[in-house]
């Protein structure tokens, strides 16, 4: 793990992220050897369906998983850019997940949006009150006014109308893409660098749908934050994304420019997953086409490609070994035997041993 | 082009209202207007899709249809071989052979099966409570639908926790067709599934259509999941039907700024579309508090002085294809449309 990038341009640089669960015994590998690298002020989409790990890799970044989380990784380093300086931090040498480094870090330099704006927020506290709690914390002498006045500006900001009024609010007063605002400003009151969207929209209508996706592209042009949005859309990837990461039972599978994932859309998994949602304005009596069968449990998982037994081009090597990540162009990688003749992604041999 | 088709379902003036009742004598104070004035017409063998947010009344109107939730007034009419009888006023023994004809498919595949019982035991019910009770014809029904969806006939002495997503709903829809209905009332069947799964069960839905020549009412959130599988489609906002259009259609050409802002909400999977999107501003009103006049009125980037005031009515607007909008910006056209119609119908007569 050279350090062979940019830390200005370079916010977030992840390698060889393993994330095991220990249940009943057992242990169960849900993210295995995921690395990628987020670039300052761009959006990178994380899609794979249900259970693909997905939301544990980006849980495992912020480090909010249980004591059954066994997060091995070669890098997690976030790099922070403040006034022309930056100061690198290495996640996974942090030991204590609730301790002052990672609080200090959780707020202020990265911030998460979950899914379901109706369970984030406590119902029984002011929405004001729980906007202003991340500022009090991570701000020591801080009166309540200050803190008043900036989670109204925040309001203002994000589009909640009459804000003096809705402050005092409590959650079930608002409607669900509103409540999804309030959760939106609790992440950005610290003024993060980066965010990560969690399905942010997964529970609302998608005319609210838009008018959050309006407000997130907003902050990555206008504030220059990075982010990350975890979505299954295509769609909402097709809008906001600048770089793609496909994932499938704990790995990514293929990983690109936007340009690269669409137009040159390389392994079996995303040209499936493409191909089987449904648009709008199909000819008539066109078929969407399936992906056989359904996703195998973690746990009975045998070795070699996840994806053999659904794939139309499986072969027995498929099934052999782990298949390591292969270079199509420059940033464009696919984990899959059909690129064999292209030249292995760089840190890839050594992964690849890994059983 | 109407002429030919055979109506299965027609409904008029249909409303189910929701009373709001307040203090200790339950004193109706006010009413959500779940499902309001709706007349629609639903053909044999075709799928009619209906869209709309959440709140729409959409899943109350597919319930009012199958008498799941009473209607508060108006009439669902059933084709019973040419006669259309009432069902609204139908006794209980009427209800219950009537329920043999329409069926209903839930959204959430891991609650719609016991969880305590076989799935044997979840399906044979339905066969007992209508009268097969020689066992081995229940048997060999059972395995019939299970052939139809594609599941193992073996798998009747299952749990539903030993299936996954797609599989549940597959069984939900088996378990529907044992009854031999004429209709299925899908709410929201795919949007608890994954992306790769709902389109095995949408397929597999066309397919089984297509063999038993059922009727659909699909009723769903998502305009491209429903476009994919509706002849025609049904656009409610708060209530009231907006739009009603063949699905082709309805996405060449949307009349209703309401259609046309969900259209355009939608986001789509190429990259090199460059269609501005038009983004509504504010959310839907609470259905108690209704705006006056049209109900999208304070939401419409097109709006008149007379819709603050007057509520639209639903009529046809192009006469070839039945597409019909409740909209002001289309009155006058409506109304040359309308006379023409009773000039022609004065002459034959």
């Amino acid at each position: 793990m050279g350090k062979n990038f940019d830390s200005k341009e370079i916010i977030l640089n992840v390698e060889n992220l393993n994330t095991t669960f220990v249940s009943d015994q057992k242990k169960i590998r849900i993210v295995k050897n995921v690395s990628f690298q987020l670039k300052r002020g761009k959006a990178l989409a994380v899609v794979g369906e249900s259970g693909c790990g997905k939301s544990v890799t980006m849980n495992s970044i912020m480090r909010f998983l249980g004591r059954n989380a066994i997060i091995k990784a070669d890098s997690i380093q976030y790099n922070a850019l403040r006034d022309g300086k930056v100061t690198e931090y290495h996640i996974e040498k942090i030991d204590k997940p609730h301790g002052p480094e990672m609080r200090a870090l959780r707020g202020p330099e990265m911030s998460m949006v979950f899914q379901d704006p109706m369970s984030s927020l406590n119902p029984v506290y002011k929405v004001g009150d729980q906007v202003a709690e991340g500022l009090l914390q991570h701000n020591k002498g801080m009166t309540k006014a200050q803190a008043r006045e900036k989670v109204l500006e925040m309001f203002r900001k994000l589009g909640i109308p009459d804000p003096e009024e809705r402050i005092d609010c409590y959650p079930h007063q608002f409607s669900g893409g509103m409540k999804q605002r309030v959760v939106i400003a609790i992440a950005m009151i610290c003024n993060p660098e980066l965010i990560i969207c969690d399905e942010p929209t997964t529970a609302l209508d998608v005319t609210i749908q838009a008018q959050i996706m309006e407000l997130l592209k907003d902050m990555q042009v206008k504030d220059g934050k990075s982010i990350i949005l975890i979505t299954h859309n295509m769609g909402l990837v097709a809008e906001m994304a600048d770089e793609v990461c496909v994932m499938y039972m704990g790995r990514v599978v293929e990983f690109g420019s936007l340009e690269d994932v669409f137009d040159h859309t390389s392994h079996p998994y995303t040209q499936a997953l493409l191909r089987s949602v449904p648009v709008l304005g199909l000819a008539d009596g066109q078929k969407l086409e399936t992906i056989p069968g359904a996703t195998p449990n973690p746990a009975d998982l045998k070795g070699g490609c996840e994806f053999a037994d659904r794939c139309p081009f499986a072969e027995d090597k498929c099934r052999a070994k782990d298949i390591p990540m292969f270079e199509l162009s420059p940033g464009h990688r696919v984990r899959c035997l059909k690129y064999s003749s292209f030249p292995l992604a760089e840190g890839e041999p050594a992964a690849a041993e890994v059983k | 082009m109407n002429e030919k088709k055979e109506v299965i379902f027609k409904i008029q003036n249909l409303r189910t209202w929701f009373p709001i009742t307040k203090g200790a004598f339950k004193k109706v104070v006010g009413h959500v207007k779940a499902v309001d004035d709706v007349s629609l017409d639903v053909y044999k063998g075709e799928t009619l899709g209906i869209v709309g947010e959440s709140g729409c009344g959409k899943s109350t109107f597919g319930k009012t249809v199958m008498m799941l939730e009473r209607a508060t007034g108006g009439q669902v009419l059933f084709n019973y071989d040419g006669k259309f009888r009432d069902i609204t006023k139908f006794n209980k023994q009427e209800m219950f052979d009537f329920r043999k004809k329409v069926q209903m498919v839930f959204q959430d595949p891991y609650s719609a099966l016991n969880p305590q019982k076989k799935i044997y035991t979840s399906f044979e019910e339905p066969l007992k409570v209508h009268g097969m009770h020689d066992q081995s014809e229940r048997e060999s029904r059972m395995q019939e639908v299970l052939k139809m969806v594609n599941i193992q006939p073996d798998y009747l002495m299952r749990y539903p926790h030993e299936f996954s997503g797609g599989q549940r709903q597959r069984l939900c829809i088996a378990r529907a067709l044992e009854v031999m209905p004429e209709v299925l009332i899908c709410d929201e069947p795919v949007s608890a599934l994954d992306v790769s799964i709902q389109a095995q069960v949408l397929n597999l839905m066309k397919d089984i259509q297509k063999d038993l020549n059922l009727t659909y009412l699909f009723i769903a959130h998502d305009l491209s999941v429903v476009q994919y599988m509706s002849d025609r489609i049904v656009v409610m906002y708060l209530g009231k039907i907006v739009e009603v259009a063949d699905s082709r259609a309805l996405y060449d050409e949307p009349l209703h700024p309401y259609t046309k802002a969900l259209l355009s909400a939608i986001p789509v999977p190429d990259i090199h579309n460059t269609k501005k999107r038009q983004v509504l501003e504010g959310e839907v009103p609470s259905p108690i508090h209704k705006p006056s006049g049209c109900a999208f009125h304070n939401r419409c980037p097109h709006c008149m002085e007379i819709c603050k005031q007057q509520d639209p009515a639903l009529a046809v607007q192009n006469a070839e294809n039945g597409h019909m909008v409740a909209c002001h910006l289309y009155a006058e056209q409506q109304k040359k449309l309308q006379e023409a119609q009773a000039a022609q119908t004065g002459q034959t007569a």
